[in-house]
């Protein structure tokens, strides 16, 4: 059965069911992060990766033509590309190796604000731990272990790599005419029956009506219209446009 | 107050808002952009509002976005890189290895210890140094410092660009170590030690077997300059690592976790110091120790003075308060 009542005030936010990391600002707001999980990690290092050799083989080709300078040339970009590739691209671009763009991904410090030098640099040079003993076999462990996805790197430095957050569309109420709920409805209710009516145009008519059937009894609609009524009480909830 | 008033009421706001992100996240003029913190607090009041009086996801979610976004443009942590730089040469560093010296203690104890003790040995006992090294390295070892040859360390007198292939690979190879050295501390600081260790158990082998086959003169005076760099450098790596570990092992009033984070703070700021240490060396490396033209004498003068330059930076550099100013 539905809440009676609107839960106090003060009550403790639910956890969340996804993987969701809560950050609380100093203005006493929860910011949701979502934190990446191993295999969109892997992958967006196996494009950084894949890069980097690309990078190092075009480079080591022009610089063979230079001779001696070239291969001293060639040791120092080595050493700058194997070390420093990724801390450059994550503090320059806030948080965002092009690998990590690609797969839509960024790495905040815990606190959700852009990684700075030392966190980077930091999280960076004990990849050297997470490779071990072969093939990022620690970083897989401590990663698939660890609540928030953090490798050994990310644990010592206080990051987090999270999705980047994507632009949000407005989207389309359906038209009902404006009503009134038939029965007091708790804040999470009422952002369910807004959820309902903002999220229909996502979902199979089919699945629209099965969700709606189900509110039916105990919002006291009739239930072949139940679809309708639940529209019309989101317009009512949403307020004249 | 229905959503849709509310919306309405404070679109203007919240649009005004977006562009001052905008202009912040390009890092275009930031002069436009004063009320950007009362701009701030007041979106993270409506969030607050749209939370507590149930409007709806949308609405919610991208006002989530515009406060995340704005939390991180308002609370990043700017780092004024180029003029930190001086003050960290200056005296930040060395007053962190003072701070720090129960783990710079133990790390030199480690390295230099080790190097002097094996050293010793295999001066003592000659053949000690093929069951420390393989044969075919100590062989390539002495192609490079025979003092017949006549010249340090390559075949051939090297020219300029060959100094620079040098430099190169010196940066490569030793800060390679460095950061291994380092970052195998989270091993509880075994890796750390172990490293310390065996680094300073392979010099200490090498220099040992060259004193005593006659090699000396050719090797200490190519040494003597960079190591003053280097090896300090890899014993403060060490330092860094130990700490690293020390934090996993006793944590003392805060969680695990924390203290790492803590201790990897500070450590981090150690390994800055070692890779600046770890370039002068190269440098040095390459450009003065391989220096044929100079005697022995001038080397060992020079290289004595550096010695004593490291361990003076580093014990007396910042204890004036206003020093980096």
């Amino acid at each position: 059965m539905l809440e009676p009542t609107a839960p106090p005030r003060k009550a403790p936010l639910a956890p969340p069911l996804d993987t969701r990391h809560q950050v609380e600002t100093p203005e006493g707001i929860d910011l949701p992060l979502r934190p990446a999980g191993l295999p969109v990690r892997a992958v967006a290092f196996a494009i950084d990766l894949a890069l980097r050799g690309v990078i190092m083989g075009v480079l080591f080709i022009a610089l063979a033509f230079l001779g001696k300078l070239g291969m001293g040339l060639g040791s120092l970009l080595l050493f700058a590309i194997s070390w420093w590739y990724m801390v450059l691209f994550e503090v320059l671009r806030q948080g965002r190796s092009p690998g990590k763009q690609w797969m839509g991904l960024r790495v905040v410090h815990d606190d959700g604000t852009p990684v700075g030098w030392s966190a980077s640099l930091l999280r960076n040079l004990l990849r050297f731990v997470d490779l071990l003993p072969f093939g990022y076999f620690l970083g897989t462990l401590s990663c698939l272990h660890h609540s928030t996805f953090k490798r050994l790197g990310d644990i010592a430095a206080g990051t987090l790599v999270v999705y980047s957050e994507r632009p949000l569309t407005r989207p389309q109420l359906p038209e009902a005419e404006p009503r009134r709920t038939p029965v007091p409805l708790t804040l999470k209710e009422q952002r369910a029956v807004l959820s309902f009516a903002e999220r229909q145009n996502d979902l199979s008519p089919a699945r629209v009506n099965e969700l709606a059937a189900l509110l039916a009894q105990p919002l006291r609609i009739s239930a072949p219209k139940a679809v309708a009524e639940l529209n019309g009480i989101a317009r009512g909830l949403l307020g004249p446009t | 107050m229905k959503q849709s008033l509310f919306e309405s009421r404070h679109k203007a706001e919240w649009e005004r808002f977006a562009m001052a992100l905008e202009r912040l996240e390009h890092g275009k003029d930031t002069t436009q952009v004063s009320g950007f913190p009362k701009a701030y607090r007041r979106l993270c009041q409506h969030l607050a509002l749209a939370q507590e009086r149930g409007y709806s996801s949308f609405l919610i979610d991208s006002l989530q976005q515009q406060v995340l976004r704005g939390h991180q443009q308002l609370y990043r942590h700017r780092s004024h890189l180029g003029a930190n730089l001086l003050s960290f040469v200056l005296a930040d560093f060395p007053r962190l290895v003072r701070a720090e010296w129960r783990f710079v203690l133990a790390a030199g104890l480690l390295f230099f210890g080790s190097l002097i003790a094996v050293g010793v040995l295999v001066y003592a006992f000659p053949e000690l140094i093929y069951s420390l090294i393989p044969a075919d390295q100590v062989r390539e070892m002495h192609g490079m410092y025979d003092p017949v040859a006549g010249h340090l360390g390559r075949p051939v007198e090297r020219a300029a660009s060959e100094d620079w292939v040098m430099f190169g690979y010196y940066v490569m190879h030793n800060i390679g170590i460095a950061f291994q050295t380092f970052a195998s501390g989270l091993f509880l600081g075994v890796g750390s030690a172990f490293f310390l260790f065996y680094n300073g158990m392979v010099i200490g082998a090498v220099a040992g077997h060259l004193s005593d086959i006659g090699y000396g003169q050719t090797f200490w005076s190519f040494v003597i300059a960079h190591g003053a760099f280097e090896l300090t450098a890899i014993a403060l790596a060490g330092a860094a690592g130990l700490r690293l570990g020390w934090a996993l092992i006793a944590p003392g009033r805060l969680s695990r976790g924390e203290a790492l984070q803590r201790a990897a703070r500070k450590s981090v700021l150690l390994v800055c110091g070692v890779m600046l240490f770890l370039l002068i060396a190269a440098f040095i490396e390459a450009y003065w120790s391989s220096k044929t033209s100079v005697t022995p004498a001038t080397k060992y003068l020079v290289g004595a003075g550096l010695w004593a330059l490291v361990a003076v930076y580093l014990t007396f550099a910042g204890r004036t308060r206003h020093a980096p100013e």
